[in-house]
């Protein structure tokens, strides 16, 4: 009897110690939700190394009012319903801010997800943040107080984009090639939409739709692009469906201007500049390397030199997680009901320029200077390559915030 | 129109004979040992990342010859000390072993070469437009990848038919047991095949690497296609592979050309308006949004209506 006592109060002891440090919440910790192995594998360990490099910098001054921050990856495969597993397994391990970027659908069911848990359990306060899914809906019929999204939405791309491209006087036929689901279907409808409002003379001559990362050889895609005549294609394709389809246009000497979204994403700048196509695939984003910006220059250069196998990184994210703990510290707590207020209209210096941009409260939605790039051979004054390609984005057109301000239909619900 | 057909015939050709190269050695493997080799699309990705490697180091026609050599080294290996002792087990647990490899092989591409694709380029002395169809240009490293393709195709089908090692062969697809009884030394000539099968999987690698993309997913884009190769064309014969490799090769890139849809075709009837509420999910879905699927249609029509493949000598 006296053993069993014994026993029992050491197990007791022993479980009380286990409990204690987690008990105390040291480490603030944040959940990465995204593709881990797999085919979005490259593009989920780019945003993990990255998140991990913030938690880095900030532990080193000193962690978020005091505590340390602990990155915490979930592997959803990029697949929504493997997703709302691992969204639940990170609030079962006390986590409140989830990180998530990769494919629009799995934002829409995460961001669903995470508004219905928070409606079913009051005082959860979980709070989903978007660093790159940008179907509109996410801000609009789908928007929601616990999501928030710092790349700019489709739309807004599209619409600086078709602002850019209707000045080209040489443009008279476009080819619009995406992959085949809602994301896809969004950028290639505001393409449609906006060129037919800003340049009725130009001809459509193609809507094409594929498969998402399932082709391997784009070869008879870029051969459709050539029969049609097209002097420019847009296509809002990224990962290995951009890298494929523009390797397959190199070989086929396919000779068109290119409006992408993420050829600035892992491998495309490989491919184009094997397939050699130098200025002529422009891209879209909220900044790039050689902007001259000592802080971001500095920043970014220490990331891609610890991580110099993929020296790839998202400017948004720096904003996001810079904002985000701002917030955390003005609201003096962690937990996102708390901090959401204080993220509302917040104003933010955007990492690549140094230029403003801020939150909007609407729609949750930040707005940001973007920046319309090309990539070439490095020139003078220009510091830093892609992927080790003696490549490098040049400027074409920088978009003041201002002119990405797009209405919202959003009618959030707030608690 | 013409354009169209002439560039899609050309690349469908071209697509095939990468299917046929991997498809052959899989095919022969599966009916000799009777081993669904589900790592053989990996035994290609070796192949496109050692012959990336071996082409930074040395150059590309010496990784052409070497990279297939090392890969068929390894899978004698694997076959050697891995499948021959899993064997016993039964065929549950080489599938299992394949299906394990398959994951080794990708987390070992990934510890070497990392998760973003390979910047594997088309060799220098053979980065030219072969010559020009219609508007668009056809490199001459695509004509040279159908050349070997076409090439190795002639060769098997030579040791096969003419060899005394074909002899065996042939026998052992269709009578495994008989060729043992004979006093062959029916292990060996397992170690051989796998290790030939995977090399020329490897030679695929090698040569569709530049064209297609390096990368350590690029297994798992593949491999699913192969097993439809292997169905469709038929259980143990080489001819029914190469038939079927082309056959897809063709039916996707053709697909991709054609924008028809059901709306199209009947559209303007009075059928039409009844099909259209019916059918409304795939009412206006194209051809060519559903060209990578075909294959797997076609998989499922051939396992209902000709089970033994196109070409197939028996059915188990």
């Amino acid at each position: 009897m006296r053993n069993l006592l014994t026993s029992t109060a050491l197990a007791l002891t022993v479980l009380a110690s286990a409990g204690l440090p987690a008990m105390a919440q040291e480490t603030l910790k944040i959940g990465y939700v995204d593709p881990l192995s797999g085919g979005g594998a490259s593009i989920g360990q780019i945003g993990m190394n990255q998140l991990n490099f913030i938690a880095d910098e900030i532990n080193a001054k000193g962690g978020v009012n005091g505590k340390q921050v602990e990155v915490v990856g979930y592997d959803n495969q990029l697949n929504p319903q493997i997703s709302l597993v691992q969204v639940q397994k990170a609030i079962d391990d006390g986590i409140q801010i989830i990180v998530q970027g990769n494919g629009s659908s799995v934002a829409v069911a995460v961001s669903d997800f995470v508004t219905k848990y928070n409606e079913r359990n009051p005082g959860a306060n979980i709070v989903h943040l978007n660093y790159a899914a940008i179907d509109p809906v996410l801000t609009n019929e789908k928007c929601s107080y616990w999501h928030f999204t710092w790349d700019a939405s489709a739309d807004i791309k599209m619409e600086a984009l078709t602002n850019f491209i209707k000045e080209d006087q040489n443009l008279q036929k476009v080819y619009l090639i995406s992959q085949d689901y809602s994301f896809g279907h969004a950028v290639a409808g505001a393409a449609k939409r906006m060129l037919e409002a800003k340049r009725p003379d130009v001809e459509i001559v193609g809507d094409e739709y594929h498969p998402l990362v399932k082709i391997t050889d784009f070869a008879p895609y870029v051969a459709k692009i050539q029969a049609s005549g097209a002097d420019t294609v847009i296509t809002g394709n990224w990962g290995q469906d951009l890298a494929l389809l523009i390797k397959a246009a190199g070989q086929a000497g396919l000779d068109v201007n290119w409006y992408t979204l993420y050829a600035g994403g892992a491998g495309a700048p490989t491919a184009i500049k094997q397939a050699g196509l130098e200025n002529k695939v422009f891209q879209i984003n909220e900044g790039i390397n050689n902007q001259g910006y000592g802080p971001a220059e500095e920043r970014a250069g220490a990331l891609m030199s610890r991580f110099s196998d993929a020296p790839v990184y998202y400017p948004r994210m720096f904003n996001m997680m810079d904002m985000v703990f701002a917030a955390i510290e003005e609201a003096g707590s962690d937990d996102p009901g708390d901090f959401i207020p204080k993220l509302e209209g917040m104003k933010h210096d955007s990492f690549a320029a140094g230029d403003e941009g801020f939150m909007r409260a609407d729609d949750h939605q930040f707005f940001q200077p973007l920046y319309i790039s090309t990539l070439g051979a490095l020139e003078d004054g220009q510091k830093f390559d892609e992927e080790h390609t003696g490549w490098g984005w040049k400027m074409a057109a920088a978009v003041p915030t201002e002119s990405t301000l797009l209405e919202t239909t959003c009618e959030m619900e707030r608690p | 129109m013409i354009e169209i057909i002439v560039v899609s015939t050309l690349n469908g050709v071209l697509y095939g004979m990468l299917l046929f190269l991997m498809a052959s050695g899989l095919t022969v493997i599966f009916s000799m040992m009777g081993v669904l080799n589900l790592a053989h699309a990996s035994f290609y990705m070796l192949g496109a990342f050692f012959g990336f490697e071996i082409t930074r180091r040395i150059g590309f026609w010496p990784a052409l010859v070497v990279a297939p050599l090392l890969v068929g080294a390894i899978g004698m290996a694997v076959e050697r000390y891995g499948l021959r002792r899993v064997h016993s087990h039964g065929h549950v647990a080489e599938l299992l072993f394949t299906f394990g490899l398959t994951f080794v092989i990708k987390e070992v591409v990934e510890m070497i070469w990392g998760k973003l694709p390979a910047d594997y380029r088309v060799p220098g002395s053979l980065d030219f437009a072969a010559f020009t169809l219609f508007s668009s240009d056809y490199p001459a490293f695509r004509l040279f990848v159908l050349l070997v393709s076409i090439a190795i195709f002639l060769a098997l089908l030579l040791v096969i038919k003419r060899t005394r090692i074909g002899l065996i062969v042939q026998a052992a697809l269709t009578h495994p047991g008989m060729v043992g009884m004979l006093g062959h030394n029916v292990d060996r000539i397992f170690m051989l095949v796998f290790g030939v099968g995977v090399a020329l999987a490897a030679v695929a690698g090698v040569i569709a690497g530049p064209i297609l993309i390096t990368q350590s997913n690029m297994a798992g884009l593949l491999g699913p296609i192969l097993f439809v190769v292997v169905v469709v064309g038929g259980l143990g014969s080489l001819g029914g592979a190469f038939a079927a490799s082309l056959l897809i090769g063709l039916v996707q890139t053709f697909a991709v050309a054609f924008n028809v849809s059901l709306a199209d075709l009947f559209g303007s009837t009075a059928a039409g308006e009844v099909l259209s509420v019916w059918l409304s999910d795939i009412w206006r879905v194209t051809v060519a949004q559903v060209a990578p699927i075909l294959p797997y249609l076609l998989l499922v029509l051939i396992l209902i209506f000709r089970p033994r493949g196109l070409m197939g000598t028996r059915d188990t």
